[in-house]
């Protein structure tokens, strides 16, 4: 199946998930653009839409690729989907569990529950592969090899230029953008990156 | 669990307290940092521990079930019931104090957290394990400026030595423990006061020698205690602020 047509079949045509919102009471969502009542059996649905949920802050990875969607699950007639943080104090907890939301109740999922899970604490480990290559895509270095002590220790990992592929970088700033990101420049093209670094 | 029902409410109000005073006092930095990685580094350090200040807030709050949640607790609360040690309400001063301040801090935040990630407290264990992760980035970045600081110019040496010298004497108060840290301590809860300090020395050591910093004495007693509400004249001034709006407009939200 196409992208698109995946899509169409998913939202019944409705703008994709994070890019347009609605206002409107979720009970009028879920009959919105002519979506039927999800049930248990949407399940695997569900895993689909959020597919199509993108990270606000890195729009070309979405919250299956980052790895902090936990588990979705069915409960007293509601979708419950457990959220891990990317960071304590990460500002877009609230509105990516909002964006789930949205994007589960368009595609005929009514009311469902989010569970901020804590434990065990996100780790770069779970970002896909797809979700890797999609960061490099976007300029962003991802995360370089497993997490362990010797990374968050400093010691010194091999971080690749996204925009030019040399490995000759070298790190301006551990924080960077965002807290999820470190400044690095390469020193071959010049070109000053982000690193998305391992936690 | 309820007999120490009351312990651990005051022992996450340490632990909230601290991550949200020091968090407040970094943010003061917005907007006047000497170079804009500084600034951006600064003020992501102060994100991360504004988020673990709400998660033991958010906790605190469950267990006192009186109404308030973790805003109110940040907000509403006055000078002497706040916990937090008395290093962190001190002012920035110059880029040297700041540094000096959150590595001394650093260290102790990264040994306690390390400890209650091993917690039997769940939730504990879950806070901690979340935001050790985040302290061993802030003890790595301002134990390298320690060390820049300390063994770069004569001039940056100068002020290191000033800003340790005028730190030094609310160390005793961030390492102490209490009777109510060692009850939660002795049932697996809390952090013991005395392995913390013990490795937050050894830390410091390590660092100081690397910058070529003579290792003070142990701080002497000190006659004000944070745990117990008692606070220097500067977390007066940083509440009012930071309580400003909560304060002039209750409940107030946006």
């Amino acid at each position: 199946m196409s992208k698109d047509s995946e899509l169409d079949a998913l939202f019944g045509g409705s703008p994709v998930a994070g890019m347009g919102s609605s206002d409107q009471p979720s009970g009028l969502i879920a009959s919105d653009g002519g979506a039927r009542e999800a049930d248990e059996s949407d399940l695997p649905r569900a895993w689909q839409v959020l597919e199509q949920v993108m990270d606000p802050e890195v729009p070309v990875v979405s919250v299956i690729d980052l790895g902090i969607i936990r588990d979705v699950t069915w409960a007293d007639g509601h979708l419950q989907v457990a959220v891990t943080p990317t960071y304590s104090g990460c500002p877009a907890t609230e509105l990516i569990e909002s964006e789930v939301c949205k994007a589960l109740e368009r595609a005929g999922f009514r009311a469902p529950r989010i569970e901020r899970r804590l434990a065990p604490a996100w780790t770069t480990d779970w970002i896909s592969e797809q979700g890797r290559e999609r960061l490099r895509a976007f300029g962003i270095a991802p995360p370089s090899g497993s997490t362990s002590k010797r990374s968050l220790l400093g010691e010194k990992d091999e971080i690749s230029c996204p925009h030019c592929g040399s490995h000759d970088t070298e790190v301006v700033s551990q924080f960077g953008s965002t807290a999820c990101k470190a400044l690095y420049r390469c020193r071959s093209c010049l070109e000053p990156f982000d690193y998305f670094k391992c936690i | 669990m309820t007999d120490n029902k009351n312990d651990l409410i005051e022992y996450l109000l340490r632990l909230g307290d601290n991550a949200m005073i020091n968090g407040q006092r970094l943010c003061e930095w917005c907007g006047h940092a000497p170079a804009l990685e500084e600034e951006m580094a600064l003020m992501n350090v102060a994100l991360d521990l504004v988020g673990q200040a709400r998660n033991w807030y958010e906790y605190a709050a469950e267990l006192l079930a009186d109404g308030r949640d973790a805003d109110q607790l940040a907000f509403t609360r006055d000078e002497r019931d706040f916990r937090n040690t008395l290093l962190v309400e001190q002012p920035n001063g110059d880029y040297a104090v700041t540094t000096a301040k959150l590595f001394l801090f650093d260290a102790w935040h990264l040994h306690t957290l390390q400890a209650l990630s091993a917690s039997k407290d769940e939730r504990i264990a879950a806070i901690a394990a979340k935001a050790l992760k985040e302290a061993t980035y802030h003890l790595r970045r301002s134990g390298e400026w320690v060390e820049r600081l300390g063994d770069g110019t004569e001039e940056s040496r100068q002020r290191m030595l000033a800003a340790i010298d005028e730190l030094w004497r609310f160390t005793g108060d961030l390492l102490a423990g209490d009777e109510i840290q060692q009850r939660l301590a002795t049932a697996g809860i809390a952090a013991d006061a005395e392995a913390v300090a013990s490795a937050w020395q050894a830390t410091v050591e390590q660092v100081f020698g690397a910058a070529s910093l003579p290792v003070p004495q142990p701080a002497s007693y000190f006659y004000l205690d944070g745990k117990r509400g008692l606070h220097t004249e500067h977390l007066g001034i940083l509440l009012a602020e930071m309580q400003f709006l909560q304060r002039a407009y209750p409940g107030a939200t946006w």
